[in-house]
């Protein structure tokens, strides 16, 4: 499932929203848990996970080409948990999927 | 931030009233769900990609009293930042 596809779900079941209003709201949901992490806030959306950042601190690296020694500064990375309910959700009917 | 802040925004930016912007909000959660309990992977570009990985059975033991047991094999979701994502959060 992409993104395109959500919109298309969403302007199927909400009828009287236009296909770009569609996309607005798709948008405008990753937008917020985007924007959120920026500042440093993390999301936490019931029943399905939270986003927070996680710091990679710096560290040496190398040129595999060279194999010269690199510094990599230190960076904030997008990390996702998932909820309960999801982890749940997906191993539901364990017997079936083992 | 939190399910009814990101419904707050869809309400303002989209012009739908607050119960609607709820409803779509949770909608839009709910078939990514499903689409992840079918094992399908949910991109989203220009954010990143949620993946289902199934994990073999594995050892583990009891912190508290060292036993050692059997961690059944499960499936697990994944989610990877896209370049993206990744960079607006560090600019």
């Amino acid at each position: 499932m992409t993104k395109a596809h959500l919109i298309e779900k969403v302007a199927e079941k909400a009828q009287k929203l236009s296909r770009r209003d569609a996309e607005k709201v798709v948008n405008c949901i990753f937008d917020a848990i985007r924007d959120a992490l920026k500042k440093g806030e993390k999301t936490e959306i019931r029943g399905f996970g939270s986003f927070r950042l996680r710091i990679r601190r710096n560290k040496d690296g190398r040129n595999p080409k060279t194999g010269e020694t690199v510094p990599v500064p230190q960076k904030r990375m997008p990390f996702f948990k998932p909820g309960k309910e999801i982890k749940e959700l997906l191993n539901q009917n364990q017997e079936v999927n083992q | 931030m939190r399910k009814a802040d990101i419904a707050n925004l869809v309400c303002e930016k989209v012009g739908v009233s607050k119960t609607e912007a709820v409803e779509l909000v949770e909608y839009v959660l709910e078939c990514m769900k499903t689409e992840l309990q079918k094992g399908e992977p949910v991109k989203i570009a220009g954010f990143g990609n949620f993946t289902v990985r199934s994990k073999g059975e594995r050892k583990g033991r009891n912190p508290r009293t060292g036993e050692e047991i059997a961690i059944t094999p499960r499936r697990v979701v994944t989610f990877r930042a896209s370049q993206l994502f990744k960079k607006y959060v560090n600019s």
